[in-house]
């Protein structure tokens, strides 16, 4: 083998993307937010900051707590609306070269459908669905823990939408592969996981709940054992690409992801922490390939031995 | 000078000096990128987890305590494991910082400046004093000072020496100047001397106390409020505050809307 940079490209579907290091919705914002940290057209995807039919205004403070190793949140889905999102933030998202996905939330099964067909008019590259967020009262993790719910959302977001459909899925359930399988089932090209755990602060001077919203979501590396358990249960149990979630931030991560059965990642909490954390993993996951001799990121891909 | 474009920067800063006592710490840090673009109110956020550990995962937030000649200073109070992690730091090691963030005071075109402090909500209070100072170097710039003890306002002791800022304290306990709340000394330079703009960072419940002093004196005042934050950037949206109308203006978020407010978006 000569000295040539190793292969990072991944395919879902027929989306070939430059690498497989993809931002986590909700850590990343638009995009533009990281700007002056990243050169964005590196990264393999954006995946932007979930938007829902009407603006939410998201959760009354306190917000977020700082747990070992990782953090809880109860945002709550703010964000603009759909038609907002379509007049003030394409427009910019439409000048990285990289790939952009938008991640979609309704409160009922119809605005998911209205939200597909809104952006399949648009010239993003993929559409992620949250059927997992645990911080809403209606909708979110609701259709994400009902193997039929969550077939008849992908079904329908699949027959609004050419574009691809990754269907993220919650880690709150008994069985995710059985979720996965019903993503599959229902058309989905890829299932990305897992989002956050439902966890809990108490501050036991005032005896009250850290959160305002009283339970939110867990992310950070104290996930990461559960999350790669479950990438890899579900990479067994589906033919579609896996995208793996849950706690990554160092190289070494990135590779048990993708030996579990992960196509692709994506970089949550830790870009919150380091700004830079996506962009060091391309530069860092490149490098491992190249100290190890490995000429395709594709060799690692469900390259277990068990 | 290296011409540095307005931007925010990630940089780790080599420790040019470190001085802590058991409550306080004051760091000072090379950082001539982000000295260059930064302005008084603004903040940077300080990774304070020892290399490679997650724990404690989140950055730090600390106002912008002083620039000079490429050099940025921090003054924190040690509260937690974050806060000891930092002060156990030397010289000459590196400290992973982000900044400059947010958005600071906007300095008044006014004759008349009250900078208006409490505990630590002293810390930005230098590097405005000198903004002002160098925009407007024919105003009147008065610091009021309050801490729960004269103790408290040591580290903040080289204030007294800058030739064009005149300084007043107050202490819950007597123990350095007015024995009693700041506000009571902007009441009795407001009346000694006449209005001006106000620029005020401390406590919830004393700036609101000003905020609502200032109103009825039609003073314009700037608020700095104080959150927990994970990303510092306004991508996580986790640092919201209601502000007076959260129905007109949804939530704030103190790190990309502030951390300086105008203290009507914060209290009607």
């Amino acid at each position: 083998m000569g000295i040539g940079r190793p292969d990072l490209t991944v395919a879902i579907g027929d989306w070939q993307l430059a690498n497989p290091i993809m931002t986590a919705s909700g850590t990343f914002g638009y995009g533009a937010e990281f700007a002056d940290f990243v050169n964005l057209n590196r990264l393999g995807a954006i995946v932007v900051k979930g938007v829902s039919v009407k603006p939410r205004i998201g959760n009354p403070p306190p917000r977020i707590v700082e747990t070992a190793c990782g953090m809880l949140n109860a945002i709550g889905l703010e964000n603009p609306g759909i038609e907002k999102f379509l007049t003030d933030k394409i427009p910019q998202l439409k000048k990285y070269t990289c790939g952009i996905v938008v991640n979609i939330l309704g409160d009922s099964l119809e605005e998911y459908c209205t939200l597909a067909e809104r952006l399949n008019e648009t010239d993003i590259t993929a559409i992620e669905v949250n059927i997992s967020c645990p911080n809403v009262k209606k909708g979110g993790v609701a259709f994400g823990t009902d193997a039929k719910m969550v077939y008849d959302v992908t079904r329908c977001v699949r027959e609004r939408s050419d574009k691809p459909i990754i269907m993220k899925l919650s880690p709150n359930v008994t069985d995710i592969a059985a979720m996965a399988a019903a993503a599959e089932e229902g058309g989905a090209n890829a299932v990305s996981l897992i989002n956050t755990l439902l966890g809990m602060a108490i501050d036991i001077r005032a005896r009250r709940p850290k959160l305002a919203n009283k339970v939110g979501g867990l992310s950070g590396p104290a996930i990461k054992p559960i999350a790669l358990r479950m990438v890899w249960q579900v990479a067994q149990r589906v033919k579609i690409p896996v995208i793996g979630i849950g706690g990554i931030s160092t190289v070494e991560d990135v590779v048990e992801f993708l030996l579990a059965g992960a196509t692709a990642i994506q970089i949550g909490t830790a870009n919150l922490v380091n700004p830079k954390a996506a962009e060091e993993l391309i530069d860092g996951l490149e490098n491992y390939l190249l100290e190890n001799k490995i000429a395709s990121v594709k060799e690692l891909i469900n390259g277990l031995i068990t | 000078m290296t011409n540095y474009k307005k931007t925010k920067h990630q940089l780790k800063g080599e420790i040019k000096n470190i001085s802590c006592g058991d409550e306080y710490c004051r760091i000072t840090i090379e950082a001539p990128a982000m000295c260059q673009v930064a302005e008084p109110g603004q903040f940077v956020m300080v990774r304070a987890a020892e290399e490679k550990s997650n724990d404690p995962l989140f950055r730090r937030p600390f106002s912008i305590h002083q620039v000079a000649d490429g050099l940025l200073t921090i003054i924190f109070k040690i509260v937690g494991r974050g806060t000891r992690n930092l002060a156990k730091m030397k010289t000459a090691e590196l400290l992973d910082v982000i900044g400059p963030l947010g958005k600071g005071f906007h300095v008044a075109n006014m004759q008349r400046h009250y900078l208006v402090g409490g505990g630590m909500g002293i810390a930005p209070m230098h590097f405005l004093a000198e903004s002002i100072y160098k925009q407007h170097p024919e105003s009147e710039i008065i610091a009021l000072l309050g801490a729960r003890t004269a103790k408290e306002l040591d580290a903040f002791a080289h204030l007294n020496s800058l030739g064009y800022l005149q300084v007043a304290t107050s202490t819950d306990d007597g123990t350095s100047g007015h024995h009693g709340l700041v506000i009571d000394l902007l009441e009795q330079s407001v009346a000694a001397r006449g209005s001006g703009a106000v620029y005020c960072c401390g406590p919830g419940p004393m700036m609101k106390a000003i905020a609502l002093f200032c109103k009825d004196k039609k003073m314009p005042c700037q608020v700095s409020l104080e959150t927990v934050m994970a990303c510092g950037v306004g991508a996580c949206l986790g640092c919201a505050v209601s502000g007076a109308d959260v129905i007109g203006d949804g939530y704030l978020h103190v790190c990309k809307d502030g951390p300086v407010f105008e203290a009507a978006k914060i209290w009607v």
